[in-house]
């Protein structure tokens, strides 16, 4: 069968099973434009084309599938290297379609050029400048393939105008779909080293102080039963990072909840006078190790990744195993089931207690406001999580609203947590939660947002109406960049410099009203249950909610940058000023 | 030069597809890591092309720089090449100034060495050498009391040493 181009790229897009795709057309995308209007695909029209990248992370994040986003060449191109790199560093599978200029062009400066594949190279698992259409069937199948794979990725395919454009030769092909893909330099190992997973296994069963430190991975690999498992049988605690929140229960009892920078102090210090560190998918940042040499100092550590390159990158571990972390814990239970299970592991009621002690003694807490006083953020977001249902989906930006998410949510399921995590990107949650939303719609979808992300990517809410993706917002309004803001007062003598966004400028709630939202102001502690039960009734429209919040407050714990995680500063509340 | 203990030999065989090497170059650069040389060939097989790249391992680890490398899709396989257990080869060709009274002395090292006299001009010479990388450092170092105008030398390329023990005579029983 005969097909142009433009054509077979939008089929191959259908085998692949794609049932929606983020987008906006320019000149060069045009062609590829055309058959979509004959698709099932749905195409979700964006304002701006960062907000198509983030909308397919979001997509991706809550449903496992690649995400994909389309847009023309040029300046619609670098608007998504943005996407590209946070969905790279934060791993998420991602399929990114860009017109070019004809390939006789390439190399002229032409009109709505650049070197796309030179650009997204940094910031992609792979990409593709495609030169014959005859090509496109076998290069969309192998981008979603490597895209899914191994450590998934964004994978960016640029698609020049003469080999989609029906009135051009070049555009003509024979269709086919490939059975399989070939790539000889491609083969992700997934199953774990039997000789490698014993000596995992023995080292638990030796331990007295372990700790599972659970990143990512275990959401990438579908692994949150297996960690469950693995968690309950041998009595472990389970540190969740930024990126695996929701992949272990936080109101499990051996759950400790988010370590790191603002981490909570037990799961801090868990870490930190821990025997034995299993890094399931985790990957040793800086915001979690702290000051390097000062991490986990008496810990032996086992590192299951899927990515070699993760292992002994910053700690090097006592046991690597290279694998799928499905395969490797599912593995690894199963050894420790032969030597003993349950039954073979050390008392570790005194490692038990330290913990409960730790937990009961430096909660997370914060002073509630005064009357007549601004809101206190965390307050608002226990509101929130009181009134969602349990499965609801929390999306945020990136500062100090999305570390009070993280901490006072308390995520009971996988994939209920989407956020910005390596690239740690402002103006993520409105495009993300409208991507999470498209790809469950019948989850309830919290973007919980700070005033200065807001205005990064609030054009996204016209998407968001015009489409009828009915998101939630959740502005938590205090008026500063509020991050910037902290360390401003904590490390730079309170010396303010470039922080203050203004409470009331622009106006959010007649803002989100003129992108077609509906929108509410709460100023006052006893509204925000009410207004919060009217947002979460409303379905058929995207809602934003404005909560002036309280600019002096800060995130607390906190492990001030280039410190060991020793140097844990607890909410000054606790009395002590520190541990 | 190449001191053997700060750099490594890396025998890179890659998917023989545009931008390879830009990409095997974008990521040394990205993760800090220093190239020593870099050469570039096309193998036997037309569907892959060999990098022989010497890493400078003094910018970070040996094991990183190949796993990080292993992980660009068109990159198949990659060899550490140990210089006790390989053999190396790079060329050079030099243009050395060579008045009248000095070209009997040059035209008598470059005899030594095994090179050749590629091009002779009023005065000025210019000479090829293929060897050893040291052998060529040593030609090199010889030549530059007379004046080098102009140098360009390949970056060395690699091979594993075969084995040379003979094979065993099978039992007669």
């Amino acid at each position: 069968m005969n097909m142009n181009g433009g054509q077979a790229l939008i089929r191959s897009l259908e085998l692949e099973g794609v049932e929606v795709v983020f987008g906006m057309p320019g000149g060069a995308i045009l062609p590829v434009y055309d058959p979509i209007i004959d698709s099932p695909i749905r195409h979700i029209l964006v304002r701006h084309e960062q907000g198509a990248g983030h909308m397919a992370e979001g997509y991706a994040h809550v449903t496992g599938r690649p995400g994909v986003c389309m847009v023309t060449s040029g300046p619609a191109v670098t608007n998504i290297v943005t996407p590209l790199c946070d969905a790279f560093m934060d791993s998420v599978p991602l399929v990114a379609i860009t017109g070019q200029v004809p390939f006789a062009a390439i190399g002229s400066d032409a009109f709505q050029e650049c070197d796309t594949t030179g650009i997204t190279q940094a910031v992609t698992k792979h990409n593709y400048l495609v030169t014959e259409a005859q090509e496109i069937p076998r290069i969309i199948r192998e981008a979603f393939h490597i895209a899914s794979t191994g450590r998934p990725g964004p994978v960016l395919v640029d698609v020049p105008k003469n080999i989609v454009d029906p009135n051009n030769p070049d555009s003509q092909m024979e269709w086919y779909w490939p059975e399989s893909v070939d790539l000889p330099g491609y083969k992700p190992t997934l199953k774990g080293h039997p000789k490698k997973i014993r000596e995992a296994a023995e080292l638990i069963v030796a331990s007295t102080r372990p700790v599972i430190y659970a990143g990512g991975g275990i959401l990438n690999a579908h692994a949150a039963e297996a960690l469950r498992e693995l968690a309950e049988m041998c009595d472990i605690p389970v540190v969740t990072t930024l990126k695996a929140r929701g992949a272990f229960p936080d109101d499990h009892p051996l759950a400790l909840g988010m370590p790191g920078m603002h981490g909570n102090y037990t799961a801090v210090t868990a870490i930190q006078r821990s025997d034995l560190l299993l890094a399931l998918g985790s990957r040793f940042d800086d915001r979690v190790t702290g000051k390097l040499p000062a991490f986990a100092p008496d810990a032996k550590v086992v590192h299951v990744d899927i990515d070699p390159a993760e292992l002994g990158k910053v700690r090097q571990p006592d046991v690597p195993i290279v694998g799928d972390a499905r395969l490797v814990i599912e593995e690894l239970v199963a050894v420790l089931g032969k030597l003993g299970g349950a039954e073979a592991q050390p008392d570790r009621s005194y490692w038990r207690s330290q913990l409960s002690g730790w937990q009961e003694k430096y909660p997370l807490t914060y002073q509630q406001s005064e009357p007549g006083e601004a809101l206190k953020p965390q307050f608002v977001l226990e509101r929130l999580r009181d009134s969602a249902p349990e499965d609801c989906i929390v999306v945020t930006g990136v500062g100090q609203h999305q570390m009070w998410a993280s901490q006072y949510w308390g995520f009971k399921h996988p994939y209920t947590w989407v956020s910005s995590g390596g690239l740690g990107t402002m103006g993520f949650a409105i495009p993300a939660a409208i991507g999470a939303k498209v790809g469950r719609p019948d989850r309830m979808v919290w973007a919980i947002d700070g005033d200065g992300c807001f205005q990064m990517t609030a054009q996204e809410m016209v998407t968001a109406a015009s489409e009828r993706i009915p998101i939630k917002v959740g502005i938590l309004n205090n008026a500063y960049l509020g991050m910037v803001r902290q360390w401003q007062e904590m490390f730079y003598d309170e010396r303010y410099s470039e922080v203050y966004l203004s409470p009331d400028l622009p106006d959010y709630v007649k803002w989100a009203e003129a992108m077609g939202c509906v929108a509410f102001r709460v100023e006052a502690p006893e509204e925000v249950e009410p207004i919060v039960e009217k947002a979460n009734q409303i379905d058929d429209r995207p809602v934003v909610v404005e909560f002036r919040t309280d600019s002096m407050e800060k995130v607390y714990p906190m492990v001030p940058a280039g410190h060991s995680n020793d140097d844990i500063v607890v909410d000054p509340t606790h009395g002590e000023g520190g541990r | 030069m190449a001191d053997d203990i700060q750099h490594h030999t890396l025998s890179v065989l890659v998917e023989n597809k545009a931008g390879v090497l830009s990409r095997v170059a974008g990521l040394f650069a990205r993760r800090g890591f220093n190239i020593y040389s870099l050469a570039v060939a096309p193998t036997d097989d037309d569907r892959f092309s060999r990098i022989t790249i010497v890493v400078d391992v003094t910018s970070a680890s040996l094991e990183q720089v190949t796993k990080q490398l292993n992980k660009l899709i068109n990159v198949v396989k990659i060899s550490e090449l140990d210089p006790r257990d390989s053999v190396e080869r790079e060329l050079m060709l030099v243009t050395v100034r060579s008045g009248p009274d000095r070209r009997g002395q040059i035209v008598d090292l470059v005899h030594i060495f095994d090179g050749r006299i590629l091009d002779v001009g009023h005065d000025e010479l210019t000479i090829t050498l293929e060897g050893h990388p040291e052998q060529l450092d040593d030609l090199e170092d010889l030549l530059r009391v007379y004046g080098i105008v102009a140098i360009q030398r390949t970056g060395r390329v690699a091979l594993p040493k075969l084995d040379t023990s003979p094979t065993p005579l099978r039992s007669v029983s």
